[in-house]
Parts: structure tokens; C-alpha cells; sequence
């Protein structure tokens, strides 16, 4: 079978139809992960299955896609996926996240602003925030059907009871419009404040078949206590390369020594405040 | 410098390249035909079908050939290959009562209407390597004459089900009439998101395409006494059944093709319970292709998710927990999962050194301040 004989962007239009519908009702009801009947992708089970089926779901022919993996263009993943829908979908394809109208992400939130004609799909492993306090799906459900949440709340404060500090450092749990829990996808806890943000944010998780969503301006806050407010931390640093001192930062060894630099985790964001003029401590050296 | 983010697209085309190379292997030996892998390997081609849920053994011989042999990767493609196909209908059920069986053996009556027959099987050979192999030998008896000794009639008849004795005495508990199954169509696995609690039919989707290992452990752990049940093999069949379809347009089913299918039925003993009285009661297996090891294991494990409704106790066997089972006994996504965690994960892992870091010196900070503030008792020790 070659590739002409697969329909626009891969999936029949038939199972587009119920990932829409899948969709809408997460839009409808913010941060409910939604069941849907996932399908076989020809990635593996953990590649992003559910964000390709979300994105294949959500693209038209005039769409430009963005697909990073940990914030950059050039990850052998993120090629992967974007070479996917370039090839079954023929759609345009940018590493500018300002020129992007559907970016496919895992495990970041890009560094600049999204806007309203902006939809941001994400990878997701495991949807429920409360799995690994609970295994057992059929109570996960119920407690999110009774907003029991307390456990949650108690890890946490024995987090801070044991280590001083809360402990989870990614996919760190947030609450939606004041109701449901959600996990945000393992983004850095740095990203979480983007989450409320002008773009349609959806999840897809494949292996897990749910798809959960944050409409445009939702309210979404991250769990913390009066006294051990919310701390969005990064390396305490800049960018080596574009001086950056906002942005999220990936640490690269860089010698036998123990020599290493920092740099911005969104490649994108890094090349074009190198391109307007900016520099960091080592960018002669690269 | 650098080098970890760039150069990803150029590294996977030579990372597909070179796998091509390695597939084919050294090129002065002969390359494999699908033929001869549909032929010669027939059980691995079987096990793909059943775990690819899709009965296509030119393409499931295909899919180990691209898959250099690794089973879960063929299975994979498959699947993959199969969710893409449209679904014009769904069969009548098939009747394995009809089966033009080439083994069929009951473990419960020594003999019966139909006989034991051994057919192709490993059970009683001596597992003593065979070097005559090594050499391209004389073709063995062919299939026909094989069947003739082993008193298989090419006039097959049907041989009837082991369970249909136990049924007219009434010692077998009842399973639904098939009046009751039409009245409640089977959910299906691939269409719809899975569901808890699983009903039965769609319990014996997910285990009929789960993992062998998988299956066969859990039904191995039963027998050692993790919700053990008791099993005897009533019965166990392997053949070609044909596959009927409704055509709407001709008003009535006609056969649109054959497969091959293993079914397993075993009785299992039981002393009653609060609902039910002492009967014997069932565990079913039926898998694609010839699977004698997973049919089995799928009557077992079947066996053993069934305690609600037979009101058994719940003995907290991991073989009795559905959301255990059924959740964690497909291949291609445990696989899947498994193996994502070779994908990079710099920002995860670097929010967790910040963090370390951060612990560690609020961590030695304190030591250093406790430190000072006992300079005595220091002293005194």
C-alpha cells in the first residue's frame, strides 16, 4: 500500500469524526479526560500515538504545523512526526512557533505566547494524576466524579513534611476551572503558569485512550499550599547562547571534565533572539 | 558542540538504512521467501495473526520477515496494518462444532464420540536436536498420507463438543443460549475505549489477543495457587472453520472464506458457592491460527476472572483482577510504553536535577547550621 492510498492526514474520516467528538466534549467539560477508541498508529505505544491522533484529527489542508519534542524542532521524534504529516497529510511545516496554527509538543510549552488561532496538542503518557496514588481506574473515576481530591493534597504535604520541599519537579498536578485535576503531561513545572493561555490546549493520550482539553483563557492552578506557595523553578542561570534569562534551560555536558552549558530547551526561541542580535556567556564557542 | 538537539533527521534515515542491511543479513546467503516463512514457520506466523488479531498469513509472514523475526514488531505491523482497513460487516459467529479438526483431544474421557486424535503435535516427541535438519533432507510424508495414519478420514465428520455430555447431564454450568447472546451484541475492543467492569465477551477479546508470555503466566500462576481453579482440559481443537457473512442484499449468510482456530474448553471443579451449586463450571479459549499454549491459558485465565459471577471469592490473585489483566496484557502497548523511555527526556530529567540539587544543598545547609548551634554537646561527647 503506498502512501496516496492512506486518507488526508492518515486516520478515515470516520475515526476523525469520534476523536472530534471526543474533543468537544473535553473542551466542553475542561481537564475531563474523555475515553476514546484509540487507534493503531504506525508509531509505537508511547511515541505520541495520542497526539498524532488528536492532531490528525484537528488539521486541514491550510494548516501549518510546528512539532517539537522536549522544545526543540530537531529531536529525532519530533522529525518523525512532522514527517508523518507531511507525507499523509501535504501540509506546511515550520519550526516558528508564530507561524505554527497546530504545534504538536511533548514535554514543553513553547517560550512565546500562543494566540487565539493557535491549537497546542500534547503527548501524553499517563492522563491520570492520580495514578500512581491509586492504580486502579475504576476508582481514579470516582474520585474525580466526586472531586475527591484530598490524596492528593496529603502527598504533597508529605512532600514538604519529609523533604522541606514539594517533590514533583514535571506533569505537576493542576486543577481546571476550579474542578477537575489534571495532569498537565510531564512539561516542567517552569510551563505550568503558561498553561492559562489564549491557545485551545488538547491531550492526547493513545495507550490510555482519553483525550482531555483547556479551552482559550481557563482558569488553571497549580497545586500548592498558602505557606508553600507554587514555585515555577528552573536553573538558576542564563542561556549561553542567546543570554536568555526567562527561559526554560537545557543542561549540555560538554567535555570529559565535567565542563557543561546551558542553553535554551526551545531551539526555536533560542535562534531567533540570535538572529535579532542577542548573545550568551559561550556563544563564540559555538 | 551541540551535538544532542541537531542532526536528528539525517541520523534517522541512516539509522533506516542500515537496518535494511542488517535485515537481509549476509547477501551470499539465499534471502527468505514469504512462502517459505508462511510454510516453514507456521506457528510463529500463527501466534502474529492471533496477537494482530487480523487472519492473513502471506502478510503475517510478511511482517516477520520485515520484522527480522522479533514477534511483538510483527504484530505490531499488523495492527497497525489492520486498523486501517474498513469494516463492511461482522460474521456469524463461527461454529467450532463444524470444525474440520487436524487435532482434537479430551484430557477427561478416555475416549469419546469423534476419538482423540493426536494430529501435528510436539507433546510426546523427545526434544533431542534434530541435525538430519541442518541438512536439506527428503520431504517427510505428505500431509494426506500423514492424516491417513493417524486414522484422521478425509471425509471429515463433525465431531461433536466434550461439553455437550456434561450439558445433558446437567453437571456443567449453563452458558448463555444463544438467543440471550444475539439479544446483547459483543462490545469491540478496537472500536470503543476500554470499560470497567468488562463484561465476558469483551474480556475474551482482550485475552484471545494478548501477549502469549502474558497469558500463559497468568494462567501458569493460577495453577500454582494465585485463584487457582482447578482445570481440566475437556476438550481441545484444532482446524479450519469457515467464516459465514450475512449478505443483506442475498437475505441469507454464505461462506466468505476459512480460517484456522484453536478452541480450548476446560471443566473446572467447583464445590458451589452462596449462588451456585456444586457443578462443574467452564473457562473458553479460542484464538486465530494454531495456538495450543495460549488457548489454554485464555480458558484458565477466563476461568479465573468469572468468580464474580460465580460468586467465588476474591482471593486478590492477580489472575482474578480484570483491570491487572486486561489492562496489562497487550503486547504492542506494553511494548510501546516500555520502550518510549528511550526517547529523550532532557527536561524532565533536568527539572529533577534542579531539584536534587536545590534538596541537597537546603539539606547540608541545615547540617551546617545544627552544627553550630550545638558546639557543646559536640565538645562534651
Amino acid at each position: 500500500m503506498n502512501e496516496t492510498s492512506y486518507n488526508f492526514a492518515y486516520l478515515d474520516e470516520q475515526t476523525k469524526r469520534m476523536i472530534r467528538r471526543a474533543i468537544l466534549k473535553g473542551l466542553a467539560v475542561p481537564g475531563y479526560q474523555v475515553p476514546f477508541a484509540s487507534r493503531e498508529m504506525p508509531m509505537p505505544y508511547g511515541w505520541g500515538t495520542g497526539g498524532v491522533q488528536v492532531s490528525a484529527a484537528v488539521l486541514t489542508p491550510e494548516d501549518t504545523m510546528k512539532v517539537i519534542d522536549q522544545g526543540a524542532d530537531d529531536t529525532t521524534n519530533a522529525v518523525s512526526i512532522r514527517k508523518f504529516f507531511e507525507k499523509t497529510a501535504t501540509i506546511a511545516v515550520t519550526e516558528h512557533t508564530e507561524e505554527a496554527t497546530v504545534i504538536q509538543t511533548r514535554h514543553r510549552i513553547p517560550e512565546v505566547l500562543l494566540r487565539e488561532d493557535q491549537v497546542l496538542v500534547y503527548q501524553v503518557p499517563i492522563p491520570e494524576p492520580l495514578r500512581f496514588i491509586e492504580p486502579r481506574e475504576t476508582e481514579t473515576r470516582k474520585m474525580h466524579a466526586l472531586e475527591e481530591y484530598g490524596v492528593m493534597h496529603l502527598k504533597l504535604y508529605e512532600n514538604i513534611a519529609h523533604h522541606g520541599a514539594i517533590t514533583t519537579a514535571y506533569a505537576y498536578p493542576v486543577q481546571v476551572e476550579g474542578r477537575y485535576m489534571m495532569d498537565p503531561s510531564p512539561i516542567p513545572k517552569f510551563d505550568n503558569p503558561k498553561l492559562e493561555s489564549a491557545a485551545i490546549q488538547l491531550f492526547g493520550a493513545g495507550r490510555e485512550q482519553r483525550i482531555y482539553a483547556v479551552p482559550p483563557y481557563t482558569q488553571v492552578v497549580s497545586l500548592d499550599f498558602d505557606d508553600y506557595p507554587f514555585d515555577p523553578s528552573k536553573a538558576d542561570c542564563a542561556c549561553d547562547l542567546c543570554g536568555s534569562e526567562t527561559s526554560y534551560l537545557d543542561e549540555v555536558i560538554v567535555d570529559d571534565a565535567g565542563g557543561r552549558m546551558f542553553v535554551c530547551s526551545d531551539t526555536d526561541y533560542c535562534e531567533q533572539r540570535r538572529a535579532a542580535g542577542f548573545t550568551g556567556a559561550k556563544a563564540e564557542a559555538a | 558542540m551541540y551535538v544532542a538537539v541537531k542532526g536528528g533527521e539525517r541520523a534517522i534515515d541512516n539509522a533506516h538504512e542500515w537496518l535494511a542491511e542488517e535485515r537481509r543479513g549476509d547477501v551470499s546467503v539465499d534471502e527468505l521467501s514469504v512462502a517459505q516463512i508462511r510454510e516453514q514457520l507456521a506457528l510463529a506466523v500463527s501466534r502474529v495473526m492471533a496477537e494482530g488479531s487480523l487472519f492473513d498469513p502471506d502478510l503475517a509472514a510478511l511482517a516477520i520477515k520485515q520484522a527480522r523475526g522479533d514477534m511483538i514488531e510483527a504484530v505490531f505491523l499488523i495492527r497497525a496494518f489492520r486498523t486501517t482497513l474498513p469494516r463492511f460487516g461482522s460474521s456469524e459467529p463461527i461454529d467450532t462444532g463444524a470444525m474440520a479438526c487436524d487435532r482434537r483431544i479430551s484430557a477427561t474421557f478416555k475416549d469419546l464420540p469423534g476419538g482423540q486424535v493426536l494430529g501435528p503435535t510436539f507433546d510426546y516427541t523427545h526434544r533431542l536436536i534434530d541435525f538430519a535438519l541442518a541438512a536439506t533432507g527428503d520431504a517427510p510424508l505428505d500431509a494426506d498420507e500423514a492424516a491417513e495414519r493417524a486414522g484422521v478420514d478425509a471425509e471429515r465428520e463433525l465431531i461433536p463438543h466434550v461439553m455437550e455430555f456434561l450439558d445433558r447431564e446437567d453437571l456443567v454450568q449453563q452458558e448463555p443460549t444463544d438467543a440471550e447472546i444475539d439479544a446483547t451484541p459483543p462490545p469491540d475492543l478496537t472500536r470503543e475505549p476500554l470499560d470497567f467492569p468488562a463484561d465476558r465477551p469483551l474480556r475474551l477479546q482482550a485475552i484471545t489477543r494478548g501477549d502469549e508470555g502474558f497469558v500463559l503466566s497468568m494462567a501458569y500462576s493460577t495453577q500454582r495457587g494465585f485463584g487457582r481453579n482447578h482445570p481440566f482440559v475437556g476438550e481441545l481443537r484444532v482446524g479450519e472453520v469457515e467464516v459465514e457473512m450475512d449478505i443483506p442484499e442475498l437475505g441469507f449468510a454464505i461462506t466468505v472464506g476459512t480460517i484456522t482456530a484453536t478452541e480450548c474448553e476446560t471443566v473446572n471443579q467447583f464445590l458451589g458457592s452462596k449462588s451456585e451449586p456444586p457443578q462443574f463450571t467452564r473457562g473458553y479459549g479460542l484464538v486465530l491460527g494454531h495456538c495450543e499454549r495460549k488457548a489454554i491459558s485464555m480458558a484458565l485465565v477466563d476461568r479465573a476472572l468469572r468468580w464474580k459471577e460465580l460468586g467465588e471469592d476474591n482471593t486478590g490473585a492477580p489472575a482474578q483482577d480484570e483491570e491487572f489483566v486486561l489492562y496489562h496484557s497487550d503486547n504492542v502497548q506494553a511494548t510501546g510504553f516500555l520502550e518510549h523511555i528511550k526517547l529523550p527526556h532532557y527536561v524532565d530529567f533536568q527539572s529533577e536535577l534542579e531539584l536534587i540539587r536545590k534538596l541537597r544543598a537546603e539539606a547540608k545547609a541545615n547540617q551546617a547550621q545544627q552544627a553550630e548551634d550545638t558546639p557543646f554537646q559536640d565538645a562534651a561527647e
